[in-house]
């Protein structure tokens, strides 16, 4: 009678260990199956001439993707520029301060921004600078992509900031050094390789939004000089390839995506490097 | 001292800055969404037409689709996630195959939503597609189960890996307790690590739903795009986010402009809930 009952609970626990197992080999295998199909059908579109000709007109051969990565290098380079320093500065406030009323308010003011949906940020970047201006831009897709960006940049300076060692700061404050430059010369110094992560995660989010960017950046055949023209960044051009019926439009989204692709896993791990460090 | 307190004032300066802008940007939304709400008023959460043709606009399919397409995808989601967890946070949790599923969910979370959308179509709605002649319904492909799959697919990294941390923290003494007591490892599982986890499953489902709520590319390409109810699982339909995505850019009237601006701001509702909730739930279960 006991014998049963245990050779029973053996039994169930071997079947739900292999159940296990199996769920998640066959989960790991479908999520692998996306990098499969990118990789495979992307890289027989890259070559020379894709990476370096403009996109051409429908009808024509529609040979490169350059004004679609110099875009993406544009739009996200004033977005970072403009939100890095931006970023350092609200994180190091949060962390210095973080029992100060106006902070509280601030960490939902974050949290906040994290939970709103990317398009909103389109809503808003398109009220904000399309209207007025009267055009779509790239600078307006900066600003819906700013928004993404802040919160990832603000949270991880703030914790990198946090743990900075405090008997660093005691010894800057002991001898003598004002707490203004204490921050400036030991607590940032201290903190780089986290603001730097942060950064850096940042970064691999926004290059791979879309959402925001259909109706502020919007995309365009040529090579944009101006951030106050319409420009075309990667995930529209994949967008756009990849809803089209034609087989060679959707080729080439493939040889897109696979570019965008490892961009993102470059800096993925690079983040991962930075943070065992 | 003078000096310090500027410091201080100006360095304050810059959370303000971002409370102002959070704070305009609900205003501005606010202010956008309302000749829609003075033209339609709370009709609008009842009306299930969207018909340019006739100017009639109401908004009940697309709140309906939004929360249909990620309840399923949760359903979907939540069971595997969980699974995974307990693979590289349990019963694997030292090792190089470990490590390896790691490694694995967190390139896949960094995966770009367009490419998981691109793959759904590419891949995901031939397959449904085969699935629905053998089933008998009309085979379209795209509809709210194709976008509920890709939608999970793209929630499981991120709650795999949140329920994995948390898995990681049950006590080892506790584990092994019950080893040494006797209990198998699935008894383990089912009286120490299932107990200690649950609040953090809730956590999880909450950012879970935060970020498939507003995912907008993938589910658009996937969806169907057809503003109808859906009348059974494989039909297409449409979500607040995917109908802005596609209608918001198309059309010049401020009217629909507005409609469009108030389907956001209930999109902006829910996604604050269910965020706020998950972060705050994240934290206490951290602490």
């Amino acid at each position: 009678m006991r014998d049963d009952r245990l050779s029973q609970r053996i039994l169930i626990d071997r079947t739900l260990k292999g159940l296990l197992v199996g769920v998640a080999l066959i989960v790991a295998l479908v999520l692998m199956s996306i990098i499969w199909f990118v990789a495979s059908r992307g890289i027989g579109a890259i070559n020379w001439t894709f990476l370096t000709s403009l996109q051409g007109s429908p009808g024509a051969s529609n040979v490169g993707i350059v004004n679609a990565i110099l875009g993406t290098v544009m739009v996200a380079g004033l977005t970072t520029l403009v939100v890095i320093p931006f970023g350092i500065w609200c994180g190091i406030a949060m962390a210095e301060y973080p029992h100060h009323p106006l902070i509280r308010w601030a960490m939902m003011g974050i949290d906040a921004l994290q939970s709103i949906p990317s398009i909103l940020f389109g809503i808003l970047a398109y009220l904000w600078i399309v209207v007025p201006m009267g055009h779509f831009s790239s600078l307006s897709g900066s600003v819906a992509l700013a928004f993404i960006m802040l919160p990832m940049v603000v949270r991880s300076v703030e914790e990198s900031v946090k743990q900075v060692p405090l008997t660093l700061r005691e010894a800057s404050l002991a001898l003598g050094v004002s707490p203004t430059r204490t921050i400036m010369k030991v607590v940032i110094p201290c903190g780089l390789n986290g603001i730097v992560t942060g950064a850096l995660l940042g970064l691999g989010r926004i290059v791979g939004e879309t959402a925001p960017l259909l109706f502020t950046a919007f995309g365009s055949p040529f090579l944009v000089a101006s951030v106050l023209e319409p420009v075309q960044t990667m995930p529209l051009l994949i967008y756009n390839y990849a809803t089209s019926p034609y087989p060679d439009w959707q080729q080439m989204g493939w040889g897109a995506s696979f570019i965008l692709l490892v961009f993102c896993f470059i800096l993925g791990l690079t983040t991962r490097f930075l943070v065992r460090k | 001292m003078h000096h310090n307190r500027w410091f201080k004032f100006g360095l304050l300066m810059g959370p303000f800055v971002l409370m102002v802008l959070v704070v305009c940007m609900v205003v501005t939304l606010g202010w956008a969404a309302w000749p829609s709400v003075a033209e339609v008023g709370l009709g609008f959460y009842v009306t299930d037409v969207w018909d340019p043709v006739h100017d009639v606009y109401g908004g009940a399919v697309f709140i309906w689709g939004s929360l249909l397409t990620t309840g399923l995808a949760i359903l979907l989601a939540a069971p595997v996630s969980f699974a995974i967890a307990l693979f590289t946070g349990y019963y694997f949790c030292n090792g190089v195959l470990a490590l390896v599923a790691q490694w694995v969910l967190d390139l896949l979370a960094s995966v770009p939503s367009v490419i998981f959308g691109f793959w759904g179509l590419m891949v995901l709605v031939p397959m449904i597609r085969l699935m629905e002649t053998h089933l008998g319904v009309p085979p379209y492909g795209v509809g709210l189960f194709s976008a509920a799959m890709v939608l999970a697919f793209m929630m499981m990294p991120l709650m795999a890996s949140l329920l994995r941390d948390i898995m990681l923290t049950v006590p080892a003494d506790l584990k092994e307790g019950a080893l040494a007591l006797g209990a198998t490892s699935f008894e383990v599982v089912k009286h120490v690590v299932w107990p200690h986890t649950l609040p953090g499953m809730v956590s999880a489902i909450m950012l879970g739903v935060g970020r498939a709520i507003g995912e907008t590319m993938a589910v658009t390409m996937v969806i169907g795009n057809a503003n109808h109810w859906p009348t059974h699982l494989f039909d297409p339909s449409n979500t607040i986010a995917s109908l802005i995505a596609s209608d918001f850019g198309e059309t010049s009237d401020p009217l629909v402009i507005s409609h469009l601006i108030h389907l956001g701001l209930v999109l902006l509702l829910l996604s604050l809930v269910t965020g706020f909730l998950g972060r705050r739930l994240v934290r206490m279960t951290r602490a």
